[in-house]
C-alpha cells in the first residue's frame, strides 16, 4: 500500500478529553442547574425559597429549641423554637391513651406480634405466605381483641349453642348435596333432608305462633325436644351419608364442616373465658392504639367485603349487580366525616332496643363499610386485568363459578391490586384522624387534647404537638407509599421497557 | 327413541341450570333485602317512638335561634333552620370552588415542575409532593388555622401590604362598591365571553380555511377583561372602594375574610394540589415520547410541540382523575367542621344536636353529597365520550 499520500492518516487521532464544562461536578452544575438565563434565574428563586423554608424550620425545630425542662416555664420563654420536653413527657399518652400503666404489655406485646406477623409477609422471600396471612387476617384480631380488651365476655353460653347448634345441623344435613351433587344428593338422602325441613318448619312454626325462639338449653319442653331431635336427627343423617362415601370431596366437605364449627366454638370459648386480664374499657383506648386499630379493623374488614362486591358488580345477575353499584356508589359519595356522623347518631336509631355498642365499634362499622366500597373498586380494577380467556379456559376445563373465582381469578386479580390495596390502607389510615372529630381518642386526637394541660400550656406547645404528629404520620404513610411502589415495580418487571 | 329426546336427555337438570340459580340467588336476596329493611323499619320507629321524636322536616322553617359568622345570604339568629342548611350548602360551594381553582393552578405547577430539567425546582416539587400527601389533611387544617393564623399579631399589629391586613382575625381587604349603573359592568361581562367565544370559532373557521392562524387566546382574555371596564367607563365608573381603616381596637370597612374560610381553603388547596401534581405528571409522562420527537421532525419549535402535541393528550388521561381529585376536595371540605368552618356538616350537626333529627339531617348530607358526585360522574362521562381517540 502505497502510505507516501500527505492526507492519508496511518494511525486514529488522539482522544481528546470531553470539554470540562460537560463533566464532572461542574458539567452536572450546568446542565442541571445553570444551563441558560431562564433556569439560572429559576434555579437562585428555587434556591432563594428552599432556604426560607429550611432556616425556618430548622430554626424553630433545632436551633431555637427547648430540649430539656419539666413543664412549662422551660418553653414559655420570649423567642424559644419548638418545645420538645413537651413530647417527651406526652409520647407515651400518644402511644397507649388512657390504657392503665400497669396493663400496657397487653398492647406491646399486639404490636409486637403484629409487627413479627407482618413484616415477613411483606417480604417476597419470607415462607408460609398463607398461613402467615390467614393468621394476620384470623388469628391476630382474635388474639389482639381478647388481649386489648381482657375478654371475659359475658354472653349467654346457652344463646349462642341455641344460635350455632341447629345452624351446624342444617349444614351438616346438607353436606350430601355438596358432596355427591345436588340431584344424587337429594336421592341419597331424603330421610335426614325430610327430618331437618320438618325441624325448620317446626321452629319457624313456633316463632310465629308467638312462642319463644326455640332453645335448646332453657327449660326443655316438648316442643323444644322436637325441634331439637328432628334438627340433630336430620344432621347425623347427613354425617354418616358423607362418611359413608369415603371419597375426596366427602372427606373435605367433612374437614370443612368440623373446622368451622371448631372455629365458631373455640372463638365462643375465647371470648368467654377469664383470662385473669382486667377489663379495659375502649373509652380509655386511645392514641397510636386506636389509630391502629381503627386502620386495620377497617382494612381486615373491608377486604372480604370489597371482594364480594367486585365480584357482585361484574355479576351477570341484576340485582346483585345493581345493588352492588348502588351500595358502592353511596358509601363513595358521601364524605366519611358524615358516615361517622351516621355511625355515632343514627345507627343507635336502627339496632333494636335495647341493643348499644360502644362509640369505638359504631366507628369501626362504619368505616369498615365505607372502606369496602373504597376496597371493591381496587378489586374491580385487579379483577378487569384478568384477561377473559382465563375465565372460560377454567369455564371450558368445567370448573363451577366458585372455583373459578377462588382458583383462578381471585389470586391473580388480588396479587396485582396489591399496591392499590396498600394505598387504600394509606388513605383509611390518613382518615383515621377523623374519628377524633366524633370524640374518640385517635393519634391527633390525644395530641390536642394534650394542649390543654396547664402543666405545659405555652405559645410553642400546639406547634410542637402538630409538628410531631404530622411527623409520626409521615414516616408510616411514606413507608407503606414506598413499599407499594416497590410491589408495583416488582409486579411491573414483564410490562416495562 | 328419537334424536329429540336425545338433546332432552344431555340438556342440564333443573338445579344446574344458571338460570334457576341465578332467579334462586336474587330471590333469596330480595327476600333478606327486604327482612333487613323491614327491620332496620320497625327499629327506628320503635325507637323514635321510645323517645318521643317523629320523622319528618317540620323543623325546617322553625327559628334556629345560633349566629353564623361567614353567610352568603341574609342569616340572623332568628332566621329558619333550613336557612341555615342552606348557608352550610353555599358555604360548602364557596370554599369548594375557590380551593378547586386554586388546588388546580398549585397541582399543575408542581407536576410540570417535577418533570423539569432544572434540579433544584423538580426537587423542591418532589419534597412537597411527597410531605403533603402523606400527613393527613385534618391535621394540616389544624395546622394551618392553630399553628399559622392563629398565633398571628392581632388587629392592632396586622401585617399589612397596601390595604390588605392579616390578623388572626383573618383578612381584611378592599371591597368594592357598585352603585347605580353598575350593572353595566356585568353587561361588559357577558358580552366579552359571547364575543370570545365567537372569536374563537371564527378564528378556527379561519384557519381550517385560509391556514391563517388568530392569536384568539390573548385577544379573548383581553376582551374579557376590557368589556366589563368598558361597561363601567360607558356608566360613568359608579365603583367605589370600601378600604379597611385600623381603628382604635380592631379593622374596620372593608371585606373580611375568616380565618377557618383562610385555614381551610389554604390545606384543601395544598393537599389536594398534591394530588393533582402527581395525575399532572403521570399525565404527561405516559403522553409517548415519539409524539413530541414527531413533532420537532415536523419543524414546530419547543413551546407549540408542548402546547399543541403534548399537553391536548395528556389532558385526555388528565381529566378523569382531576374531575375525581376535585370531587375529593368538595367531600374533604366537610372536615370544616373541626374548626368550626360554618359548611354543610357544620350546619347539619348544629342542627342535628339542636333538633335530634339524626335521620333527617344525615339524609340531607346523603342527597347533596351523592347529587355532587353524581354531576361529577356525569361530566366525567361526558367528557370521556368528547375525547376518547375516535378509532375508525
Amino acid at each position: 500500500m502505497d502510505n507516501s499520500l500527505a492526507y492519508v492518516r496511518t494511525e486514529d487521532a488522539p482522544k481528546l478529553k470531553p470539554p470540562a464544562n460537560l463533566v464532572g461536578v461542574r458539567g452536572w452544575v450546568m446542565a442541571n442547574l445553570f444551563p441558560n438565563w431562564p433556569n439560572s434565574l429559576l434555579t437562585i428563586a428555587a434556591g432563594l425559597f428552599a432556604y426560607w423554608v429550611l432556616s425556618h424550620i430548622l430554626g424553630w425545630a433545632v436551633f431555637r429549641a427547648t430540649w430539656t425542662g419539666e413543664n412549662r416555664d422551660a418553653c414559655a420563654v420570649e423567642g424559644a423554637g419548638a418545645c420538645w420536653p413537651f413530647v417527651k413527657a406526652k409520647f407515651a399518652q400518644w402511644v397507649y391513651g388512657f390504657y392503665p400503666i400497669d396493663q400496657r404489655w397487653r398492647v406491646n406485646i399486639c404490636f409486637l406480634v403484629g409487627a413479627a406477623t407482618l413484616i415477613p409477609l411483606l417480604m417476597p422471600s419470607a415462607p408460609y405466605k398463607k398461613w402467615n396471612a390467614l393468621f394476620l387476617l384470623i388469628g391476630f384480631p382474635l388474639l389482639a381483641f381478647v388481649l386489648l380488651t381482657g375478654g371475659h365476655f359475658s354472653f349467654g353460653f346457652g344463646a349462642f349453642i341455641d344460635v350455632v347448634l341447629p345452624l351446624l345441623a342444617i349444614v351438616a344435613a346438607l353436606l350430601p348435596l355438596s358432596v355427591f351433587g345436588i340431584e344424587d344428593g337429594i336421592k341419597s338422602a331424603k330421610l335426614g333432608l325430610i327430618l331437618t325441613g320438618l325441624g325448620v318448619v317446626f321452629g319457624v312454626l313456633s316463632y310465629a305462633l308467638g312462642l319463644e325462639l326455640p332453645a335448646i338449653t332453657s327449660a326443655v319442653s316438648t316442643s323444644y325436644l322436637i325441634y331439637v331431635l328432628l334438627l340433630l336427627a336430620g344432621g347425623a343423617l347427613g354425617i354418616l351419608q358423607v362418611l359413608g362415601a369415603k371419597s375426596l370431596a366427602s372427606q373435605s366437605a367433612l374437614r370443612a364442616w368440623l373446622i368451622g364449627g371448631a372455629g365458631l366454638f373455640f372463638i365462643a370459648i375465647l371470648c368467654k373465658w377469664d383470662f385473669g386480664l382486667e377489663y379495659v374499657e375502649t373509652s380509655q383506648w386511645g392514641g397510636l392504639l386506636v389509630t391502629l386499630v381503627v386502620a386495620i379493623t377497617g382494612i381486615v374488614f373491608s377486604l372480604p367485603l370489597g371482594i364480594l362486591l367486585a365480584l357482585g358488580r361484574r355479576s351477570t345477575m341484576p340485582i346483585v349487580k345493581y345493588f352492588s353499584i348502588g351500595f358502592i356508589e353511596i358509601w363513595r359519595g358521601v364524605p366519611l366525616i358524615t358516615v361517622l356522623f351516621m355511625a355515632s347518631y343514627m345507627l343507635p336509631l336502627f339496632l333494636p332496643p335495647g341493643t348499644n355498642f360502644d362509640k369505638l365499634t359504631r366507628v369501626l362499622i362504619g368505616i369498615a363499610l365505607f372502606s369496602s366500597a373504597y376496597m371493591a373498586e381496587v378489586v374491580r380494577g385487579g379483577l378487569q386485568a384478568i384477561p377473559k380467556g382465563q375465565i372460560e379456559a377454567a369455564q371450558a376445563l368445567g370448573l363451577p363459578y366458585w372455583n373459578t373465582m377462588n382458583l383462578i381469578v381471585l389470586p391473580q386479580a388480588l396479587r396485582i391490586v396489591i399496591p392499590g390495596i396498600v394505598n387504600t390502607f394509606i388513605g383509611l389510615f390518613k382518615d383515621t384522624t377523623l374519628v377524633a372529630v366524633v370524640g374518640l381518642y385517635d393519634l391527633l386526637g390525644i395530641v390536642i387534647a394534650g394542649f390543654a394541660d396547664a402543666k405545659w400550656a405555652s405559645p410553642q406547645t400546639a406547634s410542637t404537638g402538630y409538628f410531631s404528629a404530622a411527623a409520626l404520620f409521615w414516616i408510616f404513610c411514606f413507608s407503606m407509599s414506598r413499599y407499594s411502589q416497590y410491589v408495583e415495580r416488582r409486579l411491573n418487571t414483564g410490562h416495562k421497557r | 327413541m328419537s334424536a329429540v329426546d336425545d338433546t332432552r336427555q344431555a340438556q342440564v337438570s333443573f338445579w344446574n341450570d344458571p338460570k334457576t340459580r341465578s332467579i334462586a340467588v336474587q330471590l333469596i336476596m330480595v327476600v333478606a333485602l327486604a327482612a333487613v329493611a323491614y327491620e332496620l323499619y320497625v327499629n327506628a320507629s320503635a325507637n323514635l317512638a321510645k323517645l318521643g321524636k317523629t320523622f319528618g322536616y317540620d323543623f325546617w322553617n322553625k327559628s334556629a335561634g345560633f349566629d353564623i359568622n361567614q353567610s352568603l345570604i341574609a342569616y340572623t339568629s332568628s332566621s329558619s333552620y333550613g336557612t341555615a342548611i342552606k348557608v352550610g350548602f353555599l358555604n360548602t360551594l364557596l370554599v369548594a370552588v375557590f380551593g378547586i381553582f386554586f388546588a388546580t393552578i398549585i397541582g399543575f405547577t408542581a407536576g410540570i415542575a417535577r418533570l423539569s430539567k432544572n434540579w433544584l425546582v423538580a426537587k423542591i416539587a418532589t419534597v412537597y409532593v411527597e410531605t403533603v400527601r402523606n400527613i393527613p389533611l385534618l391535621l394540616q387544617i389544624f395546622i394551618w388555622y392553630g399553628a399559622v393564623l392563629k398565633p398571628l399579631p392581632g388587629p392592632k399589629q396586622a401585617l399589612n401590604v397596601g390595604s390588605f391586613y392579616l390578623s388572626n382575625r383573618g383578612l381584611n381587604m378592599p371591597s368594592p362598591v357598585f352603585e347605580g349603573l353598575a350593572w353595566m359592568g356585568l353587561v361588559g361581562l357577558f358580552g366579552g365571553v359571547i364575543g370570545a367565544i365567537l372569536l374563537r370559532r371564527w378564528a378556527r373557521a379561519r384557519q381550517l380555511a385560509t391556514g391563517q392562524p388568530f392569536p384568539y387566546i390573548s385577544a379573548g382574555i383581553a376582551l374579557i377583561v376590557l368589556m366589563p371596564i368598558l361597561g363601567l367607563l360607558l356608566a360613568g365608573w359608579p365603583v367605589t372602594w370600601d378600604v379597611p381603616v385600623l381603628g382604635a381596637f380592631q379593622l374596620s370597612g372593608g371585606a373580611t375574610v375568616n380565618p377557618e374560610f383562610i385555614a381551610l381553603l389554604i390545606a384543601l388547596s395544598v393537599y389536594t394540589g398534591a394530588f393533582i401534581a402527581e395525575i399532572v405528571r403521570a399525565g404527561i409522562q405516559a403522553v409517548s415520547y415519539g409524539q413530541s420527537e414527531a413533532a420537532g421532525a415536523l419543524g414546530l419549535r419547543q413551546g407549540l410541540i408542548t402546547r399543541l402535541v403534548t399537553v391536548p393528550q395528556a389532558m385526555r388521561i388528565i381529566i378523569p382523575p382531576l374531575a375525581s381529585q376535585h370531587l375529593n376536595l368538595t367531600k374533604n371540605s366537610s372536615l370544616a367542621v373541626a374548626i368550626a368552618y360554618p359548611d354543610l356538616v357544620a350546619m347539619g350537626g348544629t342542627v342535628l344536636n339542636q333538633t335530634g333529627k339524626a335521620i333527617e339531617v344525615v339524609l340531607i348530607w346523603m342527597v347533596v353529597y351523592l347529587s355532587l358526585s353524581l354531576i361529577t360522574s356525569s361530566f366525567m362521562n361526558w367528557y370521556n365520550s368528547r375525547m376518547k381517540l375516535v378509532e375508525r
